[in-house]
């Protein structure tokens, strides 16, 4: 009983420290980590059972030594992981992208399934460098938070799926996110590839294009929940429904970014715009092909 | 079609290769590709010809050395696994 009860304090004394978010202008989310120091002394006296050897056991001075030496080598380990991380990934940006809140989140979602009504499709800028997620009031500014999660969503509900017909197999589950994620990476890498050769100077990132290749999963999502649960033409008018939007969604994001880009010459212009154009309805198009191919097999059962 | 990683990183090493064994002298100067006759001017944006030229260029310039190890590892693990 005492136990519980101590166990039970400490989340209630936890309060906010008293540090104000501007403090710090890189700092992306806020630092409770302050607070949590009355914490871990609970955690000594949890198991009812276990209480006193365990207090005798860390009141020795080699025990002690331990400790310290562990959290010394952790530290140490942690600090190599993140400079080897560092050269190859750059995690500020990538933080960048992860810093989202809920009233964006559920913006962003509408957006993506009904894109028609929505007027303001410039990204904000702050000073020159890009607002974030969060600070975004038009939620036009790409994250990596959605497309993650509708990724792996994604990969249980074509588990669910398979399951309801008696299909499943945990391979099944590995094939699938295997083969999702190298059309993700099949499709950024010649998105790429062909803003490098039409020359376009945007600041259009890598990891900007693999938001926007990721947005579709949300669309998947939908159109295998309205296969399993209406049939088959639940599933044709969801996917109809679902390559609409998406591709109406593109066109205009990349729109602002691939068409209306800055160009020195102004003697080729039409050809250029008409090459930008193509790359821009190409992508466009490439959508539906890829959500009826990566969601149809899902469904064949289906009445 | 499921893919796995593996056959994303096999059709990859593929690719590069084919780029890297396109021959300057008896081929990409025959068809008008090669590096000599397509240096345009400053001024202007570069085509998409002078952008494909380049990157050819550039692919076989780079990845000449890591390609020799990553083949060589390549056929000594398909000969050992299969």
């Amino acid at each position: 009983m005492a136990q519980h009860v101590s166990y039970r304090q400490p989340p209630k004394q936890r309060g906010r420290p008293p540090v104000s978010n501007m403090m710090d202008p890189n700092q992306l989310f806020d630092d409770t980590s302050a607070s949590q120091h009355p914490q871990p002394t609970s955690y000594t006296v949890q198991g009812i059972d276990m209480g006193l050897p365990i207090n005798n056991f860390l009141s020795e001075p080699v025990a002690d030594f331990a400790m310290t030496y562990g959290t010394t080598i952790a530290s140490q380990g942690k600090d190599m992981v993140h400079k080897e991380l560092n050269r190859f990934v750059s995690v500020n940006k990538l933080k960048y992208f992860f810093t989202v809140d809920t009233r964006y989140v559920t913006k962003k979602l509408a957006l993506l399934l009904f894109p028609y009504t929505h007027q303001n499709w410039e990204l904000g800028y702050r000073v020159d460098s890009r607002l974030t997620p969060r600070e975004d009031f038009h939620a036009n500014a790409p994250d990596l938070y959605i497309p993650t999660m509708a990724f792996i969503t994604y990969i249980l509900l074509a588990g669910v799926a398979l399951g309801i017909q008696q299909r499943f197999s945990p391979e099944v589950l590995g094939m699938c996110a295997s083969t999702a994620l190298v059309w993700i990476i099949i499709e950024v890498l010649a998105l790429v590839l062909a803003l490098y050769l039409i020359s376009v100077h945007t600041d259009l990132t890598t990891f900007d294009l693999i938001a926007y290749s990721g947005y579709k999963y949300v669309g998947m999502i939908i159109t295998i929940l309205a296969g399993l649960l209406f049939g088959r033409d639940g599933y044709y008018v969801a996917l109809a429904w679902t390559s609409c939007a998406i591709m109406f969604f593109l066109v205009r994001s990349l729109r602002m970014k691939v068409l209306s880009s800055t160009s020195d010459g102004v003697s080729s212009h039409s050809s250029r715009n008409q090459l930008r154009m193509y790359v821009t309805l190409a992508v466009a198009a490439f959508q539906p092909l890829i959500i009826y191919w990566l969601t149809v097999h899902l469904i064949r059962i289906l009445k | 079609m499921a893919f796995t990683l593996y056959s994303l990183l096999q059709a990859a090493l593929l690719c590069v290769n084919a780029v890297a064994v396109l021959h300057e002298e008896r081929f990409l100067n025959k068809i008008g590709w090669g590096t000599d006759q397509s240096i345009g001017g400053f001024g202007e944006e570069p085509g998409i010809k002078s952008q494909l030229v380049n990157l050819i260029r550039s692919v076989r310039m780079v990845m000449r050395l890591p390609l020799i190890v990553l083949n060589s590892i390549t056929i000594v693990l398909l000969l050992l696994f299969g």
